[in-house]
């Protein structure tokens, strides 16, 4: 079959380019073990196919089939100019650039909003020059699949960040993936460690941005672990380039009576998958993720959200919206898990689709797995087009259709984005989905009922 | 009153009341699967060649597959080749009215409260008796007749109505479409057919009743219905099984033909033998149930009740092709004790304005573990579908499970589907109120969980209602409090 | 018939109740009144038996019973009924087939015969005509989509069904036109007899203008600070509860008074 011929290649590829991943000179040995133990789990389990549950609707197929070689430096060398081109102003605190996976201390600007207790380090030098304490918070050997492992054996920096005990980050922590590619099929991995400890707070925003041209594959891994009583606000943006595949995944490990929000918004790459995962390991935890993807033209966007509550008094809220024009594909696929220890569970998933014309694909799954009794756990699930009686009302009231739709548009996306700190973050968030919804091949068309 | 459930205190202390064990002399097959024992099948039914070739390469398919694995659903691997595919309590040779029915048989049915002296039945439903591997007898065929409804064992439809059978046989699930449908299609032994020509509206309610007697043995039925044009029929099927520390096979496929305008109701009372409290022997019921609405304005409609069993695994779906046609579905799947139900639907949307509606109700208690898995698919071609799914959940007791797994997959933009679910366990509010007006406990419990699932009892014929009622309340005693 | 003494009562580590004593003897209506958060509800419950009520002092006699070491069905097999300040909804269980479920409960629990659907009507029609009803909320689910009115009601009707030793009204008449605060007055009303007794749980006048209660008490910071006769909850309309914090210091005289 040909995925099989794909990952053989693929392996190969891997291998040659990146070395034997275990010999990388220079780095403690916890790493290198861990970076073996990751290439095992690789060689062990194989690339994911459609039968895999989570792989269902998201085809890897084209993915496999291009030869990406990691590692590579990038065949541009960006100038600020052109970072502050697509990735805007500043949020007003620190902006951590890494580009094609390696921290670019030139591209950062590190001059804002850094105060005591707040520790920002590239991930390379952290693992030279910081304390043991990585090695318990680089991961926990468990990957979910092929593309997590590979990140865990080839990743060699991105962005460390911790924060002090009773620390308040009060600017907003900004952290850029820049994959530039120019033909050379470049397959990036960066990863960054984000440490909250007991009862610190910070907002931590991710953006994944594209330059150049041709097809890229941006495979990043992020880890939170927050302590006892922190919590953080985090926001990933996906706008790569148009040819970009992008496979990222956020990893949170939720203490007692920890807060953590993350809201993911995507626009852009071709194939992409936003993936979290989240246990909440001790009492009291909350959690609330958010999602708003607008796949387009040929743009397929995935969401699988894993959530494990393992401790008592836990609660976690999902909410993902999608809007999907042209051929767009859009895929939820939401698994809450309770645990038998998890008693006193408040447990809620919802997605909405919106489905804006006739070549749209949409693919849902909101999944509950309950183990014990004292729980009270609901999800939901939509898919339809605008409201046509709505739209009517609208019309009717002298607002042309296209406005109408906007406006329909606009208000089914609002409690997602109404979520996104106002301020400059709810800034980028709406300059990029205006100018996403402009894009794309027009309005929807709605057809001429019977 | 509406739906008032029974009282409730005239059932304490009763279990499983169908696992006794009638002495019946009974034709075996050795055990074991191959071409030969299929053979053997077919020629003890003296079945036409087309359909010993179908079942030869149902088998031919069914040994390129493997057994299934099932998030949530554990059990030991079968061994197939420690089955007995065919057994048959012993008959004169061709019975001529139902009187000269073994009185063995006859006194098991009247034990099960079956009666098959038809005038006996007060309510006017025709039955099909199927023990084991054959139907032993069918009442109310001359008076279906008149009204040109055939309705008689599928050994019987393939002699006489072949023409009826062959062209619809896999027609809705095809040999190859899952591991124990492909097992079924290879040694399927009898089962119920069912033909409503165009404009009848079928007289009475139709119904067979599903027995296992022989130890050692799997029953692999097969059911067939094909109703034509603008035609009517009400079908229930009851199953219940002897208590065993052996766990048994049951592998039914079930096949539905509604042509335009015509309606079937399919309704399922299904309480097979569900094991002990520690889990030890059951009925593992693994089966394929799938109509067609394959004309404009036809509808199908599943409603179940599933009681029994030590593994569930079914999903009766449509396949809504002809346009406006409707899917419904409508199910309460109770896991107690050592359970475990992995049961839901799939509605395909083919057809312009086609219509689903799901109704899922879960119950689990002990140590039971339910899982609701449904499919929503509408194609590209399902202008104006809609589909509606409500699920709920409920959870008596700190050791059971509850899983819900909807997927749906939308590909026209006016195609609307809509999924609603919750899990809980049962309301101290609701209960507190209950036990202040002097409800004891375990009744209040029973009347709640009664409550919860009566949008779908409210789907059965009368009889049936009151029936899954009882059936819920016993099962449920001793998992509350 | 009712006697509480010293009754503490905790909710999470919340003291609610802290010493409330409290009689009522047969053939008597009492009215509880106070200001919010002062425990009415929370003895209302605790009298029911309902769970998350944690009784760390007191005793509470009801005829010759320890109330307080009953379970709920026992305790309303024994006379008590509260009729709720929010009653609940139990979808798919028909209110005309849970009323008589808890009618025979109690008829079960007093060794004696049940009450034959046919029978139930009847007696349930007059009931539903008397209270004022919509006989077609009757094959509805229980209180599922009744209006605040209709839910009680169907408190009421219950009431007069069940017939009980004890009535326990909380907060029944909030939110209730004029209409609907009649027809509860008249169910209590209807059960005054020497061996019944109600207790009135409100925080309005309105209520006890019908009823007229023979005792009234003041409930405030967990315990009855003071009580009097029907003319209390008039003065108690014009000071307001803050005017009343001096009797506090003296609470046991006005036990001994109303006993």
């Amino acid at each position: 079959m040909t995925s099989q011929v794909a990952e053989r290649t693929w392996q190969h590829n891997v291998h040659l380019s990146g070395g034997a991943p275990a010999e990388r000179p220079g780095e403690p040995a916890w790493l290198s073990a861990a970076r073996r133990s990751a290439f095992d789990w690789l060689s062990q389990h194989g690339f994911p196919t459609r039968k895999d549950e989570d792989w269902r609707y998201f085809d890897l197929a084209p993915v496999l089939g291009l030869a990406f070689s990691p590692n590579r430096e990038p065949s541009i060398e960006p100038r600020a100019a052109d970072l502050g081109a697509v990735a805007g102003p500043s949020l007003g605190g620190p902006r951590l650039v890494v580009l094609n996976g390696r921290y670019s201390p030139l591209l950062s600007d590190v001059t804002l909003g850094l105060g005591d207790g707040l520790h920002v380090a590239s991930l390379a030098g952290e693992i030279r020059d910081g304390g043991p304490g990585l090695a318990q918070r680089w991961g926990d050997g468990a990957y979910s699949h092929a593309f997590d492992a590979l990140n865990a054996a080839l990743a060699v920096d991105g962005v460390y960040i911790e924060l002090a005990p009773q620390t308040t980050a009060d600017a907003a922590i900004e952290i850029v993936y820049l994959t530039v590619a120019a033909g050379d099929l470049p397959l990036v991995s960066p990863r960054s460690v984000i440490f909250a400890q007991a009862g610190s707070r910070a907002t931590i925003v991710e953006t994944h941005l594209g330059l150049g041209h041709g097809h890229s594959l941006t495979n990043s891994h992020t880890r939170v672990v927050l302590a006892a009583g922190a919590h953080v606000e985090h926001y990933r943006f996906q706008a790569e380039g148009p040819e970009a595949s992008h496979l990222s995944v956020v990893e949170v490990h939720a203490g007692e009576a920890s807060r953590f929000a993350s809201r993911t918004l995507a626009v852009g790459g071709l194939r992409a998958r936003h993936e979290v995962r989240a246990r909440l390991v001790a009492p009291s935890a909350e959690l609330r993720l958010d999602g708003l993807y607008l796949p387009a033209g040929e743009q397929c966007h995935d969401n699988p959200v894993l959530v494990e509550h393992l401790a008592p008094g836990c609660t976690s809220r999902q909410l993902y919206k999608g809007i999907v024009k042209d051929a767009g594909h859009g895929i939820f696929n939401g698994h809450v898990i309770v645990g038998a220890a998890a008693v006193g569970t408040e447990a809620h998933q919802t997605n909405k689709t919106l489905l804006l014309s006739d070549r749209a694909e949409v693919d849902t799954r909101p999944r509950l797995e309950i183990f014990t009794d004292e729980v009270a756990a609901t999800h939901g699930a939509a898919v339809g087009q605008l409201d046509q009686d709505a739209l009517f009302y609208l019309r009717s009231r002298g607002i042309p259709d296209r406005d109408a739709q906007a406006m329909l548009v606009a208000g089914f996306a609002a409690d997602v984005l109404d979520g996104f700190a106002p301020g400059p973050v709810r800034g980028l968030a709406d300059r990029l989905v205006g100018s996403h919804l402009e894009a794309g091949s027009g309005a929807y068309q709605p057809e001429v009922k019977r | 009153m509406s739906g008032a459930p029974l009282d409730l205190e005239e059932l304490a202390g009763r279990s499983y009341a169908y696992g006794f064990v009638t002495d019946l002399d009974t034709d075996l097959a050795p055990k074991g699967l191959n071409e030969e024992v299929i053979g053997m099948i077919s020629a003890k039914k003296e079945e036409p060649d087309w359909l010993l070739d179908w079942r030869l390469r149902a088998y031919r398919h069914w040994r390129t597959m493997s057994e299934p694995v099932w998030q949530n659903v554990r059990f030991d691997p079968i061994d197939y080749d420690d089955i007995i595919y065919y057994a048959a309590p012993k008959t004169k040779e061709a019975l001529s009215s139902l009187d000269e029915v073994d009185p063995e048989i006859r006194a098991m049915f009247d034990k099960l409260g079956i009666s098959l002296a038809e005038q006996e039945r007060l309510s006017g439903v025709a039955i099909d008796a199927v023990v084991d591997s054959v139907s032993v007898a069918t009442t109310f065929q001359a008076k279906l007749a008149e009204a040109g409804v055939v309705f008689c064992s599928f050994s019987e439809a393939v002699r006489r109505y072949p023409e009826l059978v062959r062209p619809h046989l896999g027609s809705v699930v095809s040999y190859r479409d899952n591991f124990f449908a492909a097992l079924n299609s290879a040694v399927f032994t009898d089962g119920s057919f069912c033909y409503v020509p165009k404009g009848v509206r079928c007289p009475m309610e139709l119904s067979t009743y599903f027995r296992i007697n022989a130890a050692g043995t799997g029953q692999f039925e097969r059911t067939l219905i094909v109703v034509e044009d603008g035609a009517e029929v009400s079908y229930l099927e009851g199953c219940t099984a002897p208590m065993r520390d052996e766990n048994q096979l049951h592998a039914a496929v079930v096949e539905l033909v509604a042509m335009e305008g015509a309606k079937i109701k399919y309704s399922t009372v299904q309480n097979w033998y569900p094991g002990d409290a520690e889990g030890r022997g059951g009925i593992y019921n693994f089966v394929t149930k799938r109509g067609l609405c394959t004309g404009a304005r036809s509808k199908i409609s599943w409603t179940q009740v599933e009681t029994g069993s030590a593994i569930t695994w079914k999903y009766p779906g449509v396949v809504l092709k002809g346009d406006e046609s409707v899917g419904e579905f409508y199910s309460v799947a109770l896991s107690a004790n050592h359970q475990q139900a992995d049961t839901g639907t799939k509605m395909i949307h083919i057809g312009r304005d086609t219509k689903s509606t799901i109704v899922s109700k879960a119950i689990s208690a002990g140590h039971g573990q339910n899982t609701y898995r449904g499919l929503v698919k509408m194609l590209r071609s399902a202008e104006g579908a809609r589909n509606h799914t409500r699920c709920d959940s409920l959870l008596i007791g700190p050791d059971c499970g509850a899983h819900t797994f909807p997927y749906i997959e939308v590909k026209h933009p006016t195609a609307r589907a809509e999924h609603e679910a919750s899990t809980s366990k049962v309301s101290e509010d609701q209960l507190f109120y209950a036990r202040q007006r002097g409800i004891p406990e375990e009744e209040a419990t029973s009347m709640i969980v009664n409550g919860f699932c009566r949008e779908v009892f409210k789907e059965l014929p009368m009889e049936f209602a009151v029936e899954a009622q009882r059936l819920l309340s016993v099962s449920l005693e001793g998992a509350v409090g | 018939m009712l006697v509480i003494e010293g009754l503490h009562v905790e909710v999470g580590r919340t003291e609610i109740l802290a010493g409330l004593d409290l009689a009522i003897p047969a053939g008597e209506i009492h009215a509880v009144m106070g200001p919010n958060g002062a425990g009415k509800s929370t003895l209302a419950n605790v009298l029911a038996g309902r769970d998350g009520y944690r009784v760390t002092a007191g005793r509470v006699k009801f005829l010759d019973h320890d109330l307080l070491a009953m379970s709920p069905e026992e305790r309303a097999a024994a006379g008590v009924f509260l009729a709720f300040q929010q009653p609940v909804e139990i979808p798919g269980v028909p209110n005309m087939y849970f009323l008589r479920t808890a009618l025979n409960s109690l008829q079960r629990a007093h060794g004696l015969a049940e009450i034959g659907p046919s029978e139930f009507l009847a007696l349930a029609q007059d009931k539903v005509r008397l209270v004022g009803i919509d006989p077609a909320l009757m094959s509805r689910s229980v209180n599922e989509g009744f209006s605040g009115g209709e839910k009680k009601r169907n408190e009421i009707l219950q009431l007069a069904v069940l017939e009980p030793r004890l009535a326990i009204l909380d907060e029944t008449d909030s939110g209730l036109d004029i209409d609907a605060l009649r027809v509860v007055a008249d169910g209590v009303n209807a059960l005054r007899r020497p061996d019944r007794a109600a207790l009135v749980i409100t925080h309005h006048r309105r209520l006890l203008d019908l009823l007229v209660p023979d005792r009234v008490h003041v409930l405030v910071g967990g315990r009855i600070i003071r009580s009097g006769g029907a003319e209390l909850a008039g003065e108690l309309e014009r000071t307001g509860y803050t005017g009343l914090r001096d009797d506090r210091r003296d609470p046991v005289a006005t036990i001994g008074a109303s006993r």
